[in-house]
């Protein structure tokens, strides 16, 4: 067994760049100096696997806390790496009988719990290779959720699936002619295994390069890309990111967030768990109905890290009842972090009214730019300091893309910075003809690293597209301002609704299996709503008939049809003519042309 | 209960102008009484909690959170007859 070495943590702080000449290019990389802080986490073993990080906190400390579980109606349920351990090395032990060796693909088709959190170190233990697949909710369509699993079978190749005995058969119609899933495994006939049975496991022969974890988009094309991470690639990335968020033994990170999402695996689920840092962990499913549920286990456990997307700043500040924070105290808290959508200051300024009577501090709202396909974090920013805000003049930052300074008395947009790159990541913003600009010049963020995916898994092909020359073009568009990177939008026409990637074309193909619509003569798009802090998505379709009562019915099966086969809720449908949909020099439908036509019509109503 | 019920007419009606008003942007459309909502896809999760906050202020009935979900109600109809239950 492999000895856990305590590596001092001395450098710590992040600082501004400096050491490279910002005016002649954007290339940006963090460097940092020595700062002493109390209860460090302990830092990796040099090449360690998370089976052997896993095996080694459970050695030295198998009574810790790992997770506390939250669920609504039920007690608060504590999970010791002594427990996490037995119940991985259950699911190892029925992998291992089924036949399914290291380096297979393990599909988990669970709910948020102990069988999802079992099974997924229970794979990595026996050194398969678990990917998350979101659970069937009340509103998917059956037909379309198989389709989705038929369509993740398909790319992934997996060996085996891990799911409810309820689900089996779902699973097995999906999994019909794929040959290679040898075993649809039950989870309520998997049982933790006693401490002396711990020892071994095919995990531990696992190499830091090969593939632990495959992290998905949801949709039939989020679902092809799944992003393939090496452990090395993990290890790197907490290192660097735990740094760049000073985190220490004493943190208590308290999360909402779904597994299958970078942010919640990475930062609500793997960083804390591998660093010894005491995990809260709500459930999704629960915290979108009752979301003080959050807030009051942040002041019961004294949470001082959180992470969420920006539209559940304005979600918590506007649907939380104030006699539902009665004797909520959030003092505790150092850290609320800004991740995974465009982040506006707005959404920062309504969470801070809204909870600083509750003991919210201001320095407190902090802002990162993540994205798996880094792990998790590219950049941080807002720790120790307040997140830096730049006043730009509007106009010239969607006219010239250039974020110029606005004038005193100027209606300035606020930006919040999204803080410096973390070690070991480095940024640039290019052109399109991969040229690097200048500071305050709008380009695409492109990222280099230590912790980058292996590639998209059996998808050779979307890997060597994603990078040029070594750099990973990460679709976003964005620029830099003293060595700080602000997020400006994005290249591809990819929807973020509530911090999920949604891909259009899924949308549009399931609105043209809609009887009446021309097929394909279909277009979907976010719109951002202020109010919500988040995008609201468009879809307008071209069909046949014309009176209005027979457009408002084809309206609501593709409203119905799209929510019920999506992860999201359309809002708005607009039913037009023939020919209305602007197309491209090469016959496509134009999203942006067509969302440009949209928001001047809407405006003129 | 009736649907026929003036009280309960009252209720449905309310609560189908909210629902195509606010959520689904659709003012000038009707909702049936017994439309699925929740399974149907026409009511997301996350305009479940503005539901019970519109429900608590209108007619000061509480929908705990553990029970926004269809299993408890997934239809207009079966939404007032808890209303109309919690009413009396």
């Amino acid at each position: 067994m492999q000895k856990h070495s305590i590596r001092c943590m001395s450098c710590l702080r992040l600082s501004k760049p400096g050491n490279h000449d910002q005016h002649n290019s954007s290339y940006h990389q963090a460097t940092h100096t020595n700062s002493k802080q109390e209860n460090p986490i302990p830092s990796m073993a040099s090449n360690p696997t998370i089976s052997h990080v896993v095996h080694n906190l459970y050695q030295q400390e198998p009574e810790r806390i790992a997770i506390t579980l939250l669920f609504s109606n039920q007690p608060d349920q504590n999970i010791t790496y002594r427990r996490l351990i037995a119940g991985a090395a259950g699911y190892a032990k029925a992998l291992s009988q089924a036949g399914i060796r290291p380096g297979e693909v393990v599909i988990l088709i669970l709910q948020h719990g102990t069988e999802l959190i079992y099974s997924f170190f229970g794979a990595i233990l026996q050194g398969a290779i678990p990917s998350i697949m979101p659970f069937l909710t009340e509103k998917l369509a059956p037909d379309e959720y198989r389709h989705s699993l038929e369509a993740l079978f398909e790319i992934t190749a997996p060996a085996a699936v891990i799911t409810y005995p309820e689900f089996i058969e779902e699973v097995r119609v999906a999994a019909k002619g794929k040959k290679s899933i040898r075993a649809i495994l039950v989870s309520n006939e998997v049982t933790s295994i006693a401490d002396s049975m711990i020892a071994e496991f095919n995990g531990q022969y696992s190499s830091p390069r090969d593939i632990v974890l495959l992290q998905h988009s949801s949709g039939t094309t989020g679902l092809q890309k799944g992003v393939a991470l090496s452990h090395e690639a993990v290890f790197n990335q907490l290192e660097s990111y735990s740094k760049a968020i000073r985190l220490s033994k004493s943190d208590v990170i308290v999360s909402w967030l779904p597994l299958y999402h970078d942010m919640g695996l990475v930062a609500g689920f793997l960083m804390p768990i591998l660093t010894q840092v005491r995990l809260i962990l709500l459930s999704p499913f629960d915290w979108v109905r009752a979301p003080f549920r959050l807030m009051s286990a942040i002041s019961k456990y004294k949470g001082t890290l959180t992470w969420q997307p920006n539209f559940a700043y304005n979600f918590c500040a506007q649907k939380i009842r104030s006699r539902d924070l009665e004797g909520v105290d959030l003092t505790s808290l150092r850290a609320v972090i800004n991740c995974s959508e465009p982040m506006y200051w707005e959404s920062h300024q309504m969470y801070l009214e809204r909870f600083q009577p509750y003991g919210l501090r201001a320095d407190a709202l902090a802002t990162s730019y993540a994205m798996a396909e880094n792990v998790f974090g590219v950049t941080q920013g807002g720790i120790e300091k307040p997140v830096t805000i730049d006043h730009v003049n509007r106009q010239a930052l969607s006219s010239q893309r250039v974020a110029k300074l606005s004038l005193e008395g100027e209606d300035a947009l606020k930006m919040l910075s999204a803080g410096f790159p973390i070690e070991n990541t480095q940024l640039r913003i290019i052109d399109s003809t991969g040229i690097d600009l200048p500071e305050r010049h709008i380009g695409e963020i492109a990222i280099q690293s230590d912790c980058m995916l292996s590639g998209y898994y059996n998808r050779p092909d979307l890997t060597s597209r994603a990078f040029l020359d070594g750099w990973y073009l990460t679709g976003d568009l964005g620029y830099f301002a003293n060595g700080e990177l602000y997020v400006t939008g994005r290249k591809k026409d990819l929807i973020i609704v509530g911090g999920k990637n949604i891909y259009p074309q899924d949308l549009e193909k399931l609105a043209s299996d809609v009887p009446g619509v021309y097929p394909g003569r279909v277009v979907a798009f976010g719109v951002y709503n202020q109010l919500l802090g988040t995008e609201e998505v468009v879809l307008i379709a071209e069909a046949q008939p014309i009176d209005t009562e027979a457009r408002h019915k084809i309206a609501d099966q593709i409203r119905t049809h799209v929510n019920r086969g999506s992860d999201i809720a359309l809002r708005y449908i607009k039913i037009v003519d023939r020919a209305w949909l602007l197309k491209t020099s090469s016959g496509k439908i134009a999203r942006q042309a067509n969302r440009d036509k949209y928001l001047q019509e809407e405006r003129h109503v | 209960m009736s649907i026929l019920n003036p009280m309960n007419n009252h209720i449905l009606s309310t609560l189908s102008e909210y629902i195509t008003t606010e959520i689904l942007k659709q003012p000038n459309r009707s909702l049936a009484p017994d439309q699925p909502l929740i399974s149907g896809g026409l009511i997301d999760s996350f305009s479940l909690v503005d539901l019970a906050l519109f429900i608590e202020n209108t007619f000061g009935v509480h929908i705990e959170d553990t029970e926004l979900n269809a299993e408890t109600f997934d239809t207009l109809h079966e939404l007032s007859e808890i209303i109309q239950t919690r009413q009396s």
